[in-house]
Parts: structure tokens; sequence; C-alpha cells
């Protein structure tokens, strides 16, 4: 069974993804205690499969025993072992939250929700896991078919913004498929090691097709990661779909494509070709500096607070490929811790706009009103998962901030630390704004003293708790792998040890 | 060589007032036993911090090493001469301030005092941590834990004008603390190899070069904004919405005092007094602060609320912190930190002084005391000690740092500073002083010519009177007896007193 437990993470969302399909639309009760079951099981699985990561390395799966070219292969190691079970996880606290929030958004499609969401979480697990150029395309388009779907079902404004998502996530995943072709061409393998055996192999590197190809490889996954400018389709996605799929898709997708990126970068291409031949590093940089600053600003332009995460999870995908392209081992390292810090701390807050909006039936900042006496408990959430998106010790944005501007100013790129610097602080004012509202209310009382408070005392009206839950784990969450930071910190380093990335400072 | 011990005393004391929370939201209802979880954390923290005084006094340091973070760094405690003698003061002060805030808030009826003892007492334990952190990590995460804490307290009235206040409460001490704090900290962890332990010597001296340091050193003496250096001061006069308890405390003692700590550890700890005289970069903050000094206490003069007075002068008295701390002298540096105590003694009685005006009489500006010294005798005997301390005339505790900051320019040879010293006190003489004179000798005849007597006098309560007494007399006794707190300065600059 243990030897099992890569193709479980994935086997379990997708059989129960089937399952539910058959028997869901008669008994509508079933669905979610089979999602759940069906992620708990991928949780644990993924669990186990990162101790023997770190017991035993990297974990190599053939599906059926059949060896590549012919099998399907999974390759763990330290990198995708640790984002596989952040990914898992996020699906399962989103999973929890959904109870109430499915029936009440989307009362009449409650299975087929069911079925697409661990369909899309399925093809999310699938690009994290796989050993295979050509598979990761088509698990690409697995997550990304079912989460149109996912969107479409959310408010009359979502169908259009699926359409436009639908439009961008179609090329991006063209132009990565195009790439796959070109590698395929010149290598004549998927297989993504036996690609990088290849290339070196036979001296590939300065082959115009292979140059061709990484262009076009990078740019659909930044399109896929809405990487700024490329970024239109993300924010009306995210803001009109059903609270679910935002909590789901926004800590996920992107975070996965910037794990699609490392893996080219690092495993197919190599870090020699990608930093040192090439040698774009500074004007990604800076174009990462444009798309953290150009986001940031952005999201404080936004009165909903759906808009403000899509905008910041723009600005966060900024901090990453800029993170990546330092071409240096902290920065390497502060990206792939980031990916999942911020797919918890997105999560946390994106769970708390869910509650909102199930509470109050707005998405705008106001909504907020008054809040610390009314859902403190939630208000305690909210507060951690804003503390890490501003970067405040000890949460887990603030190591992740830590780790890259240490990359930021050991490389040299003090435009990136910058960069960080002010998207720090412009996320203080986003967020302080709304701690504002929700502590004074949007009118606060003229002259000295505060003194219609004490009827409002017993109205609380705290979430449910099935809502509440998942938040204050997130929350919790977020702390842990901020206090435990050196312990995750430490995978990452021994998976990125393994390349030859500038200078390391430990 | 100063021996070190390792002991679990130290996190004891910065965590007493974090675990005293639990007691005193659960007891939220039964406000005489909430009030009771405050004072018995309150003596808990002093005597824990006073058990710990005769070992640093012999010399010794106290460690202890709490939990590996980021790589090589630790949160970790280390209690030295400064970090008690700062520590001595918030602990101690934190009693009387106890004892004042419930006659504050009782007497005005405030709203949600559950919540104001918990965040004071959450704000109290960060305090103590920057007292006792043990490299500059561990500073920073109770700088921020400070921050943050203190935003409900400021904002407690939770109107308008606290709202305003707050923003720029938190507008200035954010986005300093993560504009420049934060990536000096980094930059001297990636430049040094992850050292940030504080020593007697400094640790940064050949890992950077000069025009590092110099940058270095504005980001910390300007990112470390609780210290009110101009320009990065008008959150203070901001903070005085909050109630004057909290005022007291934290924006004459706690947070103010964190400021000026902070960049005395940097000057001393980080970059070590003779690493500046070396690169003699120190001069440029030095003359920053004497800035600040004049030009707040000219703005103070300026001001009739009693309160946003006292504030403009705490933003200059914390300046005279720096600007001893600057001057690099063993003298100034010693100077400076004994005012750590001696302005935070002084100044928490004015303040108080003025909570118990506003109590008793609903006063808040200067020009309506006029002969208010017959009404509330005991309070304004209490404010003018407490300003003889402030300007450092005898016989108060203000006279001694004052007198090895004078004496300290002196050793440095920057006479044009000491000039600035010399001016600065006779502000500060213009803009206290009448206050007192005011009210007990009023312009107005009438007033001037009633018999005064015990029976119409209209004290605050006692609640409010006797801590304000308690910080006056502690005041002159800070003159008789300052060995201790010059022995614990001294420990600093390797003279003794």
């Amino acid at each position: 069974m243990i030897d099992q437990s890569p193709a479980l993470i994935l086997l379990a969302p997708f059989l129960l993804a089937i399952l539910l399909a058959l028997l869901g639309i008669k008994r509508e009760w079933l669905c979610f205690p089979l999602v759940i079951a069906g992620l708990a099981i991928s949780v644990a699985a993924s669990v186990v499969t990162l101790l023997r990561v770190i017991d035993e390395g990297t974990i190599q799966y053939f599906f059926g025993g059949w060896e590549p070219p012919f099998g399907i292969n999974l390759r763990v190691d330290g990198l995708n072992a640790l984002v596989a079970l952040a990914v898992s996880t996020v699906s399962l606290l989103t999973a929890i939250y959904s109870k109430r929030a499915v029936p009440a958004e989307t009362s009449d499609k409650v299975s087929q929700f069911y079925t697409l969401y661990l369909l899309s979480v399925t093809g999310l697990l699938g690009i994290v896991l796989t050993g295979d150029a050509f598979n990761l395309y088509v698990l690409i388009e697995i997550s990304a078919l079912t989460s149109y779907a996912l969107i479409g079902m959310g408010s009359r404004r979502a169908t259009l913004a699926a359409y436009k998502y639908l439009i961008m996530g179609t090329i991006g995943a063209s132009f990565y498929l195009l790439g796959v072709g070109y590698l395929y061409i010149k290598t004549g393998s998927l297989n993504m090691y036996d690609i990088q055996e290849q290339i070196v192999a036979n001296n590939l590197h300065g082959s115009p097709s292979i140059f061709v190809a990484f262009v076009v490889i990078i740019v659909g996954v930044w399109i896929k990661m809405a990487f700024f400018p490329l970024h239109s389709w993300l924010p009306n996605s995210y803001a009109y779909g059903p609270s679910t799929t935002s909590a789901l898709l926004g800590p996920l997708v992107t975070k996965v494509m910037i794990y699609v990126m490392i893996r080219m970068i690092l495993t197919v291409f190599g870090p020699e070709f990608a930093f040192d031949q090439l040698d774009w590093s500074n004007i990604i940089v800076w174009m990462s500096v444009i798309a953290i600053l150009a986001a940031s600003i952005s999201a404080l332009a936004q009165a909903s607070l759906q808009k403000i995460l899509a905008f910041l999870i723009i600005a966060e995908v900024g901090y990453m490929v800029g993170g990546v392209w330092l071409a240096d081992k902290m920065g390497m390292i502060g990206s792939i811790y980031h990916i999942i810090a911020d797919a918890f701390m997105t999560l946390c807050v994106f769970l708390f706009a869910g509650i909102i909006f199930t509470k109050t039936g707005r998405h705008d900042i106001s909504a907020m009103e008054g809040l610390f006496t009314k859902m403190p408990l939630t208000m305690v959430g909210f507060l951690v998962g804003a503390f890490s998106l501003i970067g405040i010790p000890p949460t887990a944005g603030f190591f992740s901030k830590w780790y890259l501007i240490q990359g930021g100013i050991s490389s040299g790129h003090y435009e990136y630390v910058a960069a960080l610097l002010i998207s720090s602080l412009i996320n203080a004012v986003i967020f302080f704004r709304i701690i504002e509202i929700a502590y004074f209310g949007s009118k606060p009382a003229e002259g000295h003293g505060y003194h219609h408070n004490e009827e409002q005392k017993d109205g609380t009206m705290e979430a449910s708790f099935s809502m509440l839950f998942p938040l204050l784990i997130t929350a919790a969450v977020l702390l842990g792998i901020g206090l435990y930071n050196q312990e995750v910190v430490e995978i990452i380093t021994n998976f990125v040890s393994q390349f030859n990335i500038g200078a390391i400072i430990l | 060589m100063p021996s070190s011990l390792t002991s679990f005393t130290p996190v004891l004391a910065t965590l007493v007032s974090l675990l005293a929370v639990l007691p005193i939201v659960l007891l939220g209802k039964r406000p005489n036993l909430r009030e009771g979880a405050t004072f018995l954390a309150a003596f808990i923290k002093f005597g824990l911090v006073v058990s710990m005084l005769p070992t640093i006094l012999a010399g010794s340091t106290i460690e202890f090493t709490v939990w590996k973070i980021v790589p090589n760094l630790a949160i970790a405690f280390r209690v030295d001469g400064l970090g008690m003698l700062f520590g001595l003061v918030a602990s101690s002060l934190w009693i009387v301030t106890s004892l004042y805030s419930i006659g504050y808030m009782r007497g005005l009826k405030e709203h949600s005092q559950t919540r104001f003892f918990t965040f004071f007492a959450i704000s109290l334990s960060a305090t103590i941590g920057v007292a006792f952190a043990a490299n500059l990590f561990t500073l920073y995460l109770f700088y921020e834990m400070l921050s943050l804490a203190t935003y409900p307290l400021v904002t407690h009235h939770q109107d308008k004008e606290a709202r305003t206040g707050g923003r720029t409460y938190l507008t200035y001490l954010l986005s300093t603390s993560i504009g420049f704090v934060l990536p000096a900290l980094i930059f001297v962890y990636v430049k040094t190899g992850s050292n940030m332990e504080f020593s007697n010597s400094g640790f940064l001296s050949g890992h950077i070069t000069a025009s590092e340091a110099l940058i270095l050193l504005l980001l910390f003496a300007f990112g470390f904004a609780k210290s009110g250096l101009m320009p990065f001061h008008s959150w203070l006069p901001g903070a005085m919405v909050a109630p004057t308890p909290v005022s007291a405390l934290l924006h004459a003692v706690a947070v103010v005092k964190v400021g000026v700590f902070c960049i005395l550890r940097v000057f001393t700890g980080v970059f070590g007094t003779d690493y500046l005289q070396d690169l003699d970069i120190a001069t440029v903050v030095a003359w920053i602060a004497a800035f600040t000094v004049v030009v707040s206490s000219l703005i103070a003069l300026t001001q009739d609320n009693l309160k946003r007075r006292l504030a403009f002068s705490t933003v200059g008295q914390l300046s005279y912190i720096i600007l001893g701390a600057a001057l690099l002298s063993d003298r100034a540096v010693t100077g400076s930190m004994t005012h750590i105590a001696m302005h935070a003694v002084g100044k928490i009685t004015l303040f108080m002084c003025a909570g118990a005006i506003f109590v008793a009489t609903g006063k808040k500006y200067i020009s309506q005391m006029d002969g208010l010294g017959r009404k509330m005798p005991i309070t304004f005997a209490a404010f003018s000690i407490g300003a003889l301390s402030v300007i450092g005339l005898p016989p108060t505790g203000g006279l001694i740092s004052k007198f090895y900051l004078v004496t300290g320019a002196m050793d440095a040879d920057q006479t044009a500073l000491l000039v600035i010293f010399l001016i600065s006190t006779i502000l500060n003489a213009a803009y206290l002083l009448p206050i007192g004179y005011r009210a007990f000798f009023p312009k107005d005849a009438q007033l001037a010519n009633q018999p005064f007597s015990w029976k119409t006098t209209e004290e605050a309560n006692w609640q409010c009177i006797t801590p304000l007494s308690i910080t006056a007399v502690l005041a002159i006794l800070l003159f008789i007896k300052p060995q201790f707190l010059l022995q614990l300065a001294g420990l600093m600059v390797g003279t003794n007193g």
C-alpha cells in the first residue's frame, strides 16, 4: 500500500469523481462525504509520499509497471511532494468549507459541481506529480476544462469571465503543447528527465529549436499563471465564480503553474541553459517588478474583496517569477517556499471572503462593518491570513519574503527587493482598510467616545462550524509553516542543491 | 570576561503578561477579578525582572534560546545591563499604570475595558521582549508585535478622531519598519553570514563598506520610527487620541522607549561605538537628532492642548537619547541610557497628571488650567516635580542623566551640540514650568486672592492620585539613588558609572 502512495494521491479523487458522477445525481447527500473521503485519502497519501521522499529521495512510480517510453510515469522528489501536499490539503479544506456554500450557491447542480471539483483537483495533482511533459499537457487541459465549468456556475457575469478564461487558457496550453512538440522532434522523448539527458548528451543547448521550445513553453505557462501583462483573464474569473471555486482555483492554479515553470527550468532545460546561457535574468526580474507593482496598485483600487484578492494573486505571481529568475539559490528556495505559503494565505482570505459572502450576500469591503464584535473567530482567521500577506512575523508570508529578499540582496537585484517591500506596504494599506471598517464601521461616530456598542454585543453571528473550521485550520497552518519554516526549507534546499544555481548562503 | 548564565527567567518575564490575557478575557464580566489578574501579572513580571538584577549587576548576562527559526538564527533572549535597565523601567511602571488605568477607565466609564486590559498586557509582553531580545531578529519580532498590539489601544474610542490617529500611527510605524528595518535586517543577515547576536563591541565591523554602513545606520535610525526621530515623528502627537493611561505608559515609556532602545542597541550592539567612531558616520544621526530636539521643543511651546504639548516634549526628549548615543563618548552613552529611565518616570507623571485633570474637570487645554492648582494641589505638585525631572533640574533624576549627556558632549568635543543641549533645556523650561506656575499663581486676581483650603480641593479619585504621587516621589528618589542605573549603563560602555 505504501508503495502505491504517489498513485493514490491522484487516483483517490479521480475514482471518486467517477463514482460521484454515477451515484451523486440521485443521492445528493452522498456527494459531500464522498468528496471529503476522496480528498482525505489524497492528503494522507501525500503525507506518506512526502515522508518517503524525505527518507529515500526521489520516487519513481510506473503505472501498471510499464516503464517509459510506453507507460505512464510519476516521479516525485522534494519539490513536487511538497507542492502535492499543499494542493491536496487546500482542496480538502475548501471541500469542507463547501458543505454549506455549494448547496446555497449552485443548488441545482450539486453533484455536477462536486464531480468537476474532484476532476479539477485530479488534474492539478497530476500536473504536479507527472514525469512526462505530454501528460502534463493533458492534465493541464483536464484541470482547465473543469475549471471553466466550475467558474461558469457562478453569477451571471461568470459565464463571460469563464469564456475569456477559456480563450486565454487554451492559447496558453497550445503554446505549451507547441513547445513540447519541438522538444519531441529534437530529442525523441516526452519524459522530462529523458529530455534533459538527450539535450545534454546531444549537446542541443545551442539548438534554435530548443530555444524556441523554451520560449514558447515559458510564455504558455506565463499565460496560464496570469503573469502580468498576461493576466487579464484572472480577476473576473475568480471574482464572479462560486465562492468554493474561487477558494479552490485562486490559491492553486497559479501556484501549480509556477511549479511547472520551475520544473521546466530546472528539470527539463536545466538551470545552466535557462539562467546562464540565456541571461534573461535582468529583463525578467524587471518584468516581475512591474508585475508586482502594477498588480498591487490595481488591487488597491478595487472595492470588492474577491477582486482585491485576484489582483493580489497576480502580484504574488510576480514575486515568484521574479524570485525564480533572480538565478540565485535563495531566490529559488524563497519562490518554492512561497508556492506553499501563498497557497495557504490566499486560501485563508478566500475562505474569509466566502464566509462574508454567505453571511451578507455582498462582496464589497463595506460589508465587513463591525465584524470584530459580530464574528470574532472569523476575524482571527482573517487577521492571520492578512498578516501573512503583509508579511508580519511569525506568519508564513513573513518568511517567504525573508528568503526572497535574501535572494534579491545576494544576487544584487535591489529593484526586486524594493518591489517586494512596496507591495508589502500596499498590502498593509489594503488589509488595514478592511480591518478599520471591521473595527470602526464605515461611518465612525463623531466626537469623543463610542457608546452605541453595548446592544450589538449579543448579536454575534459567527459562521457555521463547517466554514469556520477550515478557516481556522488554514490560519494555524500559516503559523505552523511560519514557525517551522526551517523544516520546510530544508526539504526545498535539499532539492535545489542538486542544481547549479548562483551562490548559496546558508 | 563577563560570564553568562542560561535561565528561563527572561522568557518567563516576557510571557507572563501574555499568559495573563487568558484570565483577563475569561474574567471580563467581573472587573475586580479581571484587574486582579492584571495586577498579579504585573507584580510577577516585576519580581522576575528584579530577581535577575543582582546577576546582571555582578557583570554576568542571562541567556536563553527558544527556537531556531531560520538557518543560524533563533528567537533568543539575553539580559544585559541595557536590557535590564529598560526592563526595570517598563515592568515597574506597568504596576503603577495598572492602578492608574483602573481609576481612569472607571472614572470615565469607558467602554470595552476588557479589550483595553487585554491589549495592554500583550503590549507589555512585547516591550519586555524587545528589552531582553538577544539578536536583531527577535528584536524585530517583538517590535512589530508592539506596533500591532497597541493599535486597539490607540484607537480605543473608536470614533473618527481615533480612526485618523490610528491610521497615522500604523502608517508611520509599519511603513518604516517594513520599508527600512526589514531590508536592513536581511542585508545584515546576508552580509555577516547570518550572525545577528548583539555584543558589546558590535558585530558589523569588517563585513560591510563605509557607505553601506551609513545607509544601514540611517535605515535603522529612521526605521525604528517609534523613537520619533524627525521627519517620522507625527504619529506620536496623533496617537494622543488614546485614553491617557495608554499615552502615559505606552507613549512615555513603552512604545517610544522601545524605539530609542532599538536605536541604542543598533549603535552599541550591532555597529559598536568603536566601529562607528572609526567610520565617523554617527554625526549625521547626531545632527538629525539635534534638529529634532530644537524643532519639537519649539512646536511644544505653541501647543495649548496639554497632551499634545507633552507629546512634542516626548519627541524632543527621545532625541536627547538618540543624540547621546550618537555622540559615542562613554559618558554620553551612559547618559543616554540613564535618560531612558529618568525621562520615563518624569514623563509618565506628567501624563498621569494630565489624565487626572481630565477625569476631575474634563479640561484638556492649558489655557483652562489657570488657578487649577488650588483645586488639585497634589496633582499639580506632582506635575511640577515631573516637569523639573524632564527639564533636568534638581532635586530630580533628570539632572543626573542630563549631566552625563552634557559632559558626554564635552568629551566628544562637540561644542555645537553642547549648545543645543543648553538651548533646548531653556525651551523645556519655557514650555513646562509656566503650566505649574499658572496653576498655583493664576493671572486672574480674583482667583489668586481666594484663600486656599484643603476642603475646597477637587482631586480625581484615589486610583488616579496614588500612582502619580508614587512616580513623582520616584523621580526624586532617582536623584538621591541613581547608582544602580548608572552601574547598569556602565556595564554597557565598560566604565563603572
